[in-house]
């Protein structure tokens, strides 16, 4: 149960890249009033985000483009979608997107 | 314990509201950290090593790409780089989070950030929509909750992976996506400006698909939020 010096390093050194873009932004900018584009601009960053994550998710899921006739990714997240829709539940569009992924891999 | 009755829970600025509200990810933070965990024991981790991993860098996509960059024993730095790279994109949704911690005091605002996910993120705007502000006890409660669920998701895949065979089989890999979509599609239904949030939306996953082919994934992410944000704040200029 060690703990490598060399991994030691290596974790904390991440550890702190990842940190200080994580709270630089929040601890600043709540101290200064914002521009009125940037307050805009900044509205719509949770939809592009999460689009691209989206996007990248489904389009790529094996860091390439997939063809889209072999891209189970991309028809499991068509019920997960609709159930995101019409129920707004986040655990039931997760539960039923991994049921679809599932069951296309068992058809597959 | 009945969830519904509960006094602390019916406050929705309180810890334990953080922590129900976070409740619909942990299924996804479960099979993600798992996951993480097997590939962290797989590259040739302990399972200290994991722990201090998922407690430290405490990133999803970041850990994977740690472990399989140890595993291949690259060079420090490089790992480093890679990974200050990866997790980028936290200084966008930091900003974000800002306007809903102006009341905070910046120490308090670091607490904050510094147990930031993708998935954290998603819920509070969630949350935020039609506020001004976000508390601070729901904030730790949602934060907390997944940081726990991660490290416990994480020593539970460095445990026991060896006896799993092929999570794929089971659909599992699919929570991330799941997830993802899920918070986009509650994220645009909170608010009042569908047509301009698909527009962004469709200009996200067009810039990203192009911008990874030509560099890497995560500098794909972090270019197509910052042109497809500009391109809603452009079109809302117009109207």
């Amino acid at each position: 149960m060690e703990v490598r010096w060399s991994i030691f390093f290596i974790i904390l050194g991440m550890a702190l890249v990842t940190f200080i873009p994580r709270v630089l932004p929040i601890a600043i900018l709540s101290r200064v009033e914002l521009p009125d584009w940037a307050m805009r601009w900044l509205n719509y960053v949770p939809i592009a985000v999460m689009a691209a994550l989206v996007g990248q998710e489904l389009l790529m899921p094996n860091g390439k483009l997939e063809p889209l006739q072999s891209n189970m990714e991309l028809i499991a997240a068509l019920p997960a979608f609709i159930v995101a829709i019409v129920t707004r539940s986040l655990l039931g569009t997760v539960v039923v997107g991994i049921i679809a992924m599932m069951v296309l891999r068992m058809a597959g | 314990m009945n969830l519904t009755n509960n006094v602390l829970l019916r406050e929705e600025s309180s810890f334990l509201a953080g922590a129900r509200d976070c409740l619909p990810t942990v299924l996804g933070y479960l099979s993600i950290g798992f996951a993480a965990g097997v590939v962290e024991k797989t590259a040739g981790l302990s399972i200290m090593e994991i722990g201090l991993l998922s407690l430290l860098l405490y990133a999803g996509s970041g850990q994977f790409i740690a472990a399989a960059m140890i595993g291949a024993n690259s060079p420090t730095f490089a790992i480093i780089f890679t990974i200050f790279f990866v997790n980028l994109r936290h200084l966008l949704m930091s900003a974000a989070l800002s306007p809903y911690f102006r009341h905070l005091t910046p120490f308090k605002n670091i607490l904050i950030g510094s147990l930031l996910t993708d998935e954290t993120f998603g819920v509070a705007m969630n949350v935020a929509a039609g506020k001004t502000f976000i508390s601070e006890k729901w904030m730790h409660g949602l934060n907390v909750t997944a940081y726990l669920n991660w490290f416990a998701a994480n020593i539970a895949g460095a445990y026991f992976g060896a006896w799993i065979a092929d999570p794929e089989q089971f659909g599992l890999d699919f929570a991330l996506p799941g997830m993802f979509i899920g918070l986009l599609v509650l994220q645009m239904a909170s608010r009042k400006k569908i047509v301009r949030d698909i527009i962004v939306a469709l200009s996200a996953v067009i810039i990203v698909v192009v911008v990874s082919q030509l560099t890497s994934g995560s500098v794909g992410v972090i270019v197509a939020t910052v042109i497809a944000s500009t391109i809603g704040m452009a079109v809302e200029k117009w109207k």
